[in-house]
């Protein structure tokens, strides 16, 4: 597909995630409490967005991940929570 | 259009899912055991399950034309107790001659503990021991990149399983070519808020080629679409991929890993 065409079937899209990421930023910063390990994450995350080009998506699914290679003692939990608490 | 769906959890949906799924072209439909979204209380409810996966679901799923097949084990969800992940394993080996179980699995990790990878590494054992092909599920978010580095190692490390007759499910663009050099499969999965899109996962296959990859709906008790394997062919095509593209992924590769066990058998054949 040439670039034309790749931007007349998902630029619309792509425009639509975007302007609801930036409402989510927003809204996030309306309401009241302090910070969270999930925005310092969703901030570098942002940051892979915006930077060079190639591998974005998994640059920015590294942002979100556990670098670690040891195995943890005990699961306490079954659920992911989509960033590593570890990196804040 | 022809596929198969080669990972649903089909005793989570309702009957017209099964109506939805034939009518997009779906030829065969295969049910790793799963989390049934709370903990089972006793190796009794997995019997009961196992008899539900290999007695009951492929009945259901008759009444519409369709083949329904099943992997088994106790998953990740549920080995941090490693006496009841024993007394599950025990129960395995009873049900691996039924007609319709393709092997072991969605075996894996869930949060990467200890207690996990001794019981993936019995469930590597005993596939091994079995003759067994293999379904791996990698965790969720942001575990699975951590997670499928600690799964490859231990699979790795099981010299009587080859790595073409393992397939390691959920894969993202962080962990695809990790997989797919180690001469497994990849499956990707189609979800609406987390895993792949299908936008996502064409352009995988666009990158790195679809030679031993599948795509799947995974689709279960929670936000899923039982839909979405078909969903992702019309991206492909959307994009200009062959019809004969569209089906070496969607039909032949499954087939070709799926086949690998001879209890599979598509309806053509």
């Amino acid at each position: 597909m040439t670039r034309s065409q790749i931007l007349d079937l998902y630029f619309v899209d792509a425009r639509h995630k975007l302007i609801d990421l930036a409402a989510f930023l927003d809204r996030w910063e309306r309401a009241e409490g302090g910070e969270d390990f999930r925005m310092a994450a969703f901030r570098r995350a942002l940051q892979e967005l915006a930077g060079g080009p190639g591998d974005r998506a998994e640059r920015v699914l590294l942002a979100f991940s556990d670098p670690t290679t040891e195995p943890i003692p005990a699961a306490t939990t079954k659920a992911a929570c989509g960033a590593w608490p570890g990196a804040h | 259009m022809r596929y198969i769906e080669p990972h649903a959890h089909m005793v989570s949906r309702v009957t017209d899912d099964y109506v939805h799924m034939v009518t997009a072209g779906c030829a065969a439909v295969c049910e790793p055991a799963f989390w049934a979204g709370f903990d089972r209380s006793s190796a009794a409810g997995f019997y009961d399950y196992f008899r539900q996966l290999t007695e009951h679901e492929p009945k259901r799923a008759a009444k519409f034309g369709l083949p329904h097949y099943c992997w088994l084990c106790i998953n990740p969800k549920e080995s941090e107790d490693t006496q009841l992940a024993d007394e599950v394993l025990a129960l395995i080996p009873s049900f691996l001659d039924q007609p319709t179980v393709l092997g072991i699995g969605e075996i894996g990790l869930n949060k990467n503990s200890r207690n996990e990878i001794q019981v993936l590494e019995k469930h590597v054992d005993l596939a091994a021991r079995h003759g067994q092909l293999v379904l791996v599920h990698t965790p969720h978010l942001e575990d699975k990149l951590k997670g499928t580095r600690l799964i490859l190692d231990v699979i790795k490390n099981e010299s009587r399983l080859a790595p073409g007759r393992v397939i390691i499910d959920h894969v993202e663009e962080h962990t695809v070519k990790l997989v797919l050099d180690t001469g497994m499969w990849a499956g990707m999965t189609l979800y609406p808020e987390s895993k792949c899109s299908p936008a996502r996962a064409v352009d995988m296959v666009e990158v790195y080629g679809g030679e031993r990859i599948w795509m799947n709906c995974a689709c279960d008790w929670g936000v899923s679409d039982p839909l979405a394997v078909p969903k992702t062919a019309l991206e492909m095509r959307k994009r200009g991929h062959s019809a004969a593209a569209i089906d070496r992924l969607i039909y032949q590769n499954p087939a070709r890993f799926l086949g690998q066990c001879p209890k599979f058998k598509l309806p053509a054949d």
